[in-house]
């Protein structure tokens, strides 16, 4: 099968079981023919075992134990499925516990988010969550499927209706490109194959869409920013002067004769050779991982930035970020953590909460000054050092951070650079 | 013109050289985990990539279980004298020998399990803090919920309903004295990637991956290699036929498929029209369903 050129497009899939997400997922693995036949033989014997008419595809899956006991998804889980067109990474989401740190996570790399509505019970709380955390996220392509289209008995009027439900709310949400799909996971309906049963719809099935979505404008191509990982020093007889900065282009584009600047302490300098893996290259983009040489002996180490001289980040010590809780322990007042942005780290203090917001009713509340597990909130930071920062919305890889708690290691918030 | 973007195998590469370099610039001792399978082949090729023209700047770890094809002890030896690096080993052997484990009993013993110690031992000895390994999430249900960086607490344990959530590129490998980190730079690859990429970059593999004539038995419905571990069984015979192996470990339980497939261009084309996944020939994940999550409870690879 030749698919060199083909791209890889990530999209997240947010819903409960009782949407038939798993289902749906089932559906796009087995209908695209990425099922093999021992994981089809194990799921209908527990089909069987379980007293199921047929194959429950949503058991394709089933991830831990304890979450097939339970029959709820735990933890972000990732699958993989390719066609002729594309290879796709899917980051299935739970959507009970913990929904909100479990989106953004797996919303966090996406370029799309499919959000699944129950034909039967139109718009509810738990699509405002999902559908605000893709534009918090900013996920490029949001794709509304209304599923069990069969249980409504594919009406076309039944389709518009929850259209005009999603879009009432929607306009105050910040996602460029929304499409939606009437589909039955079960009967497969418009997931992969055309349905005889919704001739009133002209739009494409739901592979359809992941196949075509235009996603390579994604990535910011206008601000370059190479952020170093590591300093790349031979020290071998044929390479004995060499000193090369690798890291992985965050955005934007780097050519050989580049004039680049080194943040934070803005040496300036030139490009004058760009190696991907063993080979030189003349131009590199994101997010390819390359080593680049510089003209200039200059002092340049993990945590800076190397980015074309008129066309520099902000440096700074106190932003406002929207900040993810994401640990069950709330944030302490004052306490002190450790910030990752980039190859960068520093430590950090929040210094402010300045609202939450309530993802149900889109709502900002200022009073309740609380960071506990799936908070979303805006809040300040203050750095001990200058951080060389973009707006999320203008760059997702330098527009992220994440904070680490001291005492114990775990990455405890997420946030956004407002 | 160029188009600016990059194909799925060259970004499933670029993530990968991403990851190995971040265990390198944020860890102290990290190791490469190498079984002479095409994944840590594969890792191997990309850790050279991610540093040159500086040489790879880990050591390999081999757990051995002392059943092992010829090829795959030959083909290890090759290439770290080509690459010049260190090669550690942890023998199951010596754990048997030293009391640290036991051989398991019974019809189907296989020293899968005992591996873990010997890992683990292994780790400890040497004051690894980040085992680089070539686990893939489509390989294994219990793997799809593997994060890029994964913790293990200081008896080895994964612990899946409580991981750190891992973020954009935002990689945290801070950890205690006495914690490690497993790192999977192609978590995110298909075995059809390792195959494709393989292929891309002409990657040297073992001999035993592609078709050849070999002396086998027929068990737990796969071919499994007459070697001096092997003892039949009743009703089973030995026979000649020509196989390949899918994945290859510990020779008394890795199962060969018959094949005709001895380059890499048909071994591409054989796997893209496979019906089985590749663990399916392996008896070790047959036992129970939950038979790898168990094990990578307690610290398996």
């Amino acid at each position: 099968m030749e698919i060199n050129n083909n791209q890889l497009l990530r999209f997240t899939t947010a819903g409960s079981v009782d949407d038939g997400k798993s289902t749906l997922i089932g559906r796009l693995l087995f209908d695209s023919k990425s099922i093999f036949e021992d994981q089809l033989e194990s799921v209908s014997a527990t089909s069987e075992k379980k007293g199921h008419d047929g194959v429950d595809l949503a058991l394709f899956t089933d991830g831990l134990k304890d979450e097939r006991e339970q029959g709820i998804t735990i933890d972000v889980a990732y699958r993989y499925f390719t066609t002729p067109k594309r290879k796709f990474i899917i980051a299935d989401t739970p959507g009970h516990i913990q929904y909100t740190r479990n989106m953004v996570t797996g919303a966090s790399t996406a370029n799309a988010a499919v959000i699944l509505i129950d034909a039967r019970h139109g718009v509810i709380e738990q699509t405002k969550r999902h559908s605000f955390i893709a534009s918090l996220l900013n996920i490029p392509h949001l794709i509304v499927c209304v599923n069990k289209m069969d249980l409504v008995e594919y009406s076309e009027e039944r389709f518009n209706e929850i259209i005009g439900q999603f879009e009432e709310f929607s306009s105050k949400l910040l996602v460029k490109d929304v499409r939606f799909i009437p589909i039955s996971a079960l009967l497969g309906d418009n997931v992969v194959n055309r349905s005889e049963n919704t001739d009133w719809y002209q739009g494409g099935t739901l592979l359809n869409i992941l196949e075509t979505l235009h996603i390579s404008s994604d990535i910011n191509k206008i601000d370059a920013r190479f952020p170093v990982q590591t300093v790349l020093r031979p020290q071998s007889d044929e390479h004995r002067d060499y000193r090369g900065y690798a890291g992985r282009v965050a955005s934007g584009i780097y050519r050989v004769g580049d004039e680049v600047a080194v943040l934070p302490s803005g040496f300036t300098s030139r490009i004058t050779s760009i190696n991907s893996g063993e080979q030189q290259v003349e131009e590199a983009y994101a997010p390819m991982s390359i080593a680049i040489t510089l003209e200039d002996d200059i002092d340049v180490s993990r945590g800076d930035m190397i980015v074309k001289k008129n066309n520099q980040p902000e440096g700074e010590q106190e932003f406002d970020v929207m900040l993810c809780w994401l640990h069950n322990e709330p944030a302490r007042p004052r306490a002190k953590y450790t910030v990752m942005h980039t190859t960068n780290e520093q430590r950090a203090m929040i210094k402010e909460v300045v609202y939450k917001i309530d993802i149900n009713s889109y709502m900002r509340n200022s009073e309740d000054k609380d960071l506990r597990m799936n908070d979303i909130s805006r809040v300040k930071i203050r750095t001990t050092h200058r951080l060389m920062l973009d707006s999320y919305r203008d760059n997702r890889n330098t527009g992220s951070i994440i904070l680490i708690d001291e005492n114990t290691n775990e990455t405890v918030a997420a946030g956004m650079i407002v | 013109m160029s188009k600016y973007y990059l194909n799925y195998l060259d970004e499933l590469e670029s993530e990968a050289i991403f990851i190995l370099r971040e265990v390198w610039a944020q860890f102290e001792n990290p190791v490469i985990l190498f079984s002479g399978g095409k994944d840590s082949i594969v890792v191997t090729h990309l850790a050279k990539k991610a540093f040159y023209p500086s040489k790879i700047p880990f050591a390999l770890m081999h757990v051995d279980t002392g059943h092992n094809f010829p090829e795959t002890i030959k083909f290890r030896d090759d290439l770290i004298n080509n690459l010049g690096v260190k090669l550690i080993v942890g023998s199951v052997q010596e754990s048997i020998d030293n009391g640290r484990v036991a051989e398991e009993k019974g019809k189907n013993a296989t020293r899968n399990a005992l591996q873990i110690t010997t890992l683990l031992d292994a780790i400890e000895e040497h004051k690894v803090d980040c085992a680089i390994g070539g686990g893939r999430r489509d390989e294994e249900k219990a793997r799809a919920k593997e994060r890029f960086f994964s913790h293990r607490n200081d008896f080895g344990e994964w612990d899946p309903k409580n991981q750190r959530p891992e973020l954009w590129n935002l990689l945290n490998g801070k950890h205690f004295e006495g914690e490690h980190f497993r790192a999977f730079p192609i978590s995110n690859w298909t075995e059809m990637d390792v195959w494709n990429y393989i292929k891309q970059e002409n990657i040297n593999i073992p001999s035993l991956y592609f078709a050849h004539e070999r002396q086998v038995v027929f068990r737990n419905h796969s071919w499994i290699p007459v070697s001096e571990y092997l003892k039949l069984e009743e009703g089973e015979k030995i026979e000649k036929k020509k196989i390949r192996f899918r994945t290859l470990g510990d020779i008394t339980i890795t199962g060969g498929i018959e094949s005709d497939a001895d380059t890499l261009e048909k071994i591409v084309d054989e796997v893209s029209m496979m019906r089985k996944t590749e663990r399916g020939d392996r008896s070790d994940d047959k036992r129970s369903e939950t038979a790898m999550e168990d094990r990578k409870r307690q610290g398996y690879f």
